[in-house]
């Protein structure tokens, strides 16, 4: 385990390095979480039926999003591990006496991390002090709290393992532009970015609930506000480790069945 | 102009080298604004109707704004790009030509497959027409062109600003995605959902309320006054890009070549 931790140690000081660019993207950040949560209040300010997610609810959603967008979302990716596939300098990264799969996720997960420590603390602490309605909530109780930390923590494993079959693809089709487009939309959409997941019809939310996007972000969120009650959020937290499981195992074969067919080209 | 096409034709027959590729991020890309329309058919067959408009009116305000987008995003993808060329000194080749630097700018890439964006909102525009109960005449054919015409010179202008920045910064900023990306999430909504300080902003700072929001209003015949006035509001967001060819050229005079 120990190469793997320096690794996540490593890219975690590299990617603390870029502050100027998590400035941009804090402001950038609170652009968007302010339009959203226009746009649901004026949505919301009309409504005769009640809505499944109160205000508040939602509010706590759109800045958790917004706080842990580089966290969780498919198209911040790393440019390097492309150019390794591609230019075939994959053939040192097969000298390290490291497994390939643990390696790229330690390095995956730890640029997920630098960038979310640099942007999510100023949003959230703002985010706390805004005026109604847009001020963010605290979750009702500590337990409550507990449960989105580990669900939160989990969501991130699962998304990193599904980032994974991006670099995967890449064997396949030579650039990443196709599969990070298509699974970038999909995976945005299902996630509950676009339009959280409570809201839309239930047809799809069952098929949200089917996919594994949506145990990445949504879930996690939801917990926090209380939205999904506690001895519910038992549930999700076992759903989420089975999908975690799935996802890097199936990952592990299709990386050990793509690296049998690469072809370095010499240079 | 000739020379414009002809940048266009020569990027146009180099990009269908890859002809597979091309139509697959096209049809990526038709998939984008798509998730977004289904978000916003989502929203509507939920809670009806937002601050008394109906989704087939907001649907229009969607259309306009992205037929806009990405019309502007394929002609205008130099600027958009224009760090690289910065970065890398080759702006200084573009500097000892004796052409237009606007024109060799625009021209140094264009982006086709939003091509893919556009038939989005091409399809989006006219289902939403047709549910729509407009009477239309002369006027308001004319209206609805010229809001579309508006909203690309608004965002040409502003991926223009952002260029500029460049100057300054050589890298891009991600700062300028808010008024580009954020300016077109933010106007396919009718601004008048908005708080008061963002309506004003997106009206009288960067008019994308003229774009679309105005004379929206007259197409759906909320408006009482001269038709002719609102035929013209779309014009003001043409003008939009007058400064920011100002600011353009006093960036030019400020360039300092990174020599590499």
């Amino acid at each position: 385990m120990k190469p793997y931790f320096s690794v996540i140690k490593l890219r975690l000081l590299y990617g603390l390095q870029y502050r100027g660019a998590a400035f941009a993207g804090v402001a950038t950040q609170f652009f968007w979480g302010f339009m959203y949560i226009m746009i649901f209040e004026a949505f919301y300010s009309h409504t005769h039926t009640e809505p499944p997610m109160t205000l508040n609810e939602l509010v706590a959603y759109v800045w958790l999003q917004q706080a842990f967008l580089t966290l969780m979302a498919l198209w911040f990716s790393d440019n390097e591990i492309f150019d390794l596939i591609t230019k075939g300098n994959i053939a040192y990264e097969l000298c390290r006496p490291c497994e390939l799969y643990g390696l790229w996720y330690a390095k995956l997960l730890a640029q997920r991390l630098a960038a979310a420590l640099l942007r999510s603390f100023p949003i959230l602490i703002i985010a706390f002090l805004l005026p109604q309605p847009y001020r963010m909530m605290l979750p009702p109780s500590l337990t409550t709290f507990l449960f989105f930390l580990i669900a939160l923590v989990l969501g991130l494993l699962i998304l990193v393992s599904i980032s994974m079959f991006i670099y995967i693809s890449v064997f396949i089709t030579m650039s990443p532009t196709g599969s990070l487009l298509m699974l970038g939309v999909v995976g945005e959409f299902f996630a509950g970015l676009i339009l959280p997941i409570p809201l839309m019809p239930s047809w799809m939310q069952v098929l949200a609930s089917c996919l594994p996007f949506r145990w990445t972000m949504d879930f996690p969120f939801r917990v926090y506000s209380g939205q999904i009650p506690e001895d519910q959020a038992w549930i999700g937290l076992v759903v989420q480790l089975v999908w975690l499981v799935v996802l890097v195992i199936l990952g592990r074969f299709c990386l050990r069945k793509a690296l049998g067919k690469v072809v370095v080209q010499g240079g | 102009m000739i020379l414009f096409g002809k940048y266009m034709s020569i990027l146009f027959k180099a990009q269908m080298q890859y002809r597979t590729s091309f139509f697959l991020l096209s049809l990526g890309q038709f998939f984008v604004p798509f998730s977004v329309f289904a978000g916003l058919y989502f929203l509507f067959a939920r809670f009806g109707q937002v601050e008394g408009w109906s989704f087939y009116e907001v649907g229009l305000c969607f259309a306009v704004i992205h037929m806009a987008f990405a019309i502007s995003e394929c002609l205008a993808r130099g600027f958009d790009s224009f760090s690289s060329l910065v970065a890398s000194g080759e702006f200084d080749r573009l500097l000892v030509r004796p052409r237009n630097t606007i024109l060799q700018v625009l021209g140094s890439k264009f982006e086709f497959t939003r091509i893919g964006r556009l038939a989005q909102s091409v399809a989006v525009m006219i289902w939403v027409l047709i549910h729509l109960p407009i009477e239309w005449d002369a006027i308001k054919v004319v209206t609805l062109i010229l809001m579309v015409i508006s909203g690309v010179f608004i965002f040409t202008g502003i991926f223009m600003l952002a260029a500029t920045l460049c100057f300054w910064t050589i890298q891009a900023i991600e700062v300028a995605n808010i008024f580009t990306d954020g300016g077109r999430e933010m106007a396919q909504y009718p601004l008048s959902i908005y708080k008061k300080w963002v309506t004003r902003f997106f009206t009288f700072v960067i008019p994308f309320g003229c774009t679309n929001y105005l004379p929206l209003l007259f197409l759906l015949g909320k408006t009482t006054g001269p038709d002719f006035i609102y035929m013209l509001i779309p014009l003001v967001g043409v003008f939009f890009i007058l400064p920011c060819l100002l600011i353009w050229q006093f960036g030019v005079k400020h360039y300092r070549s990174t020599g590499s």
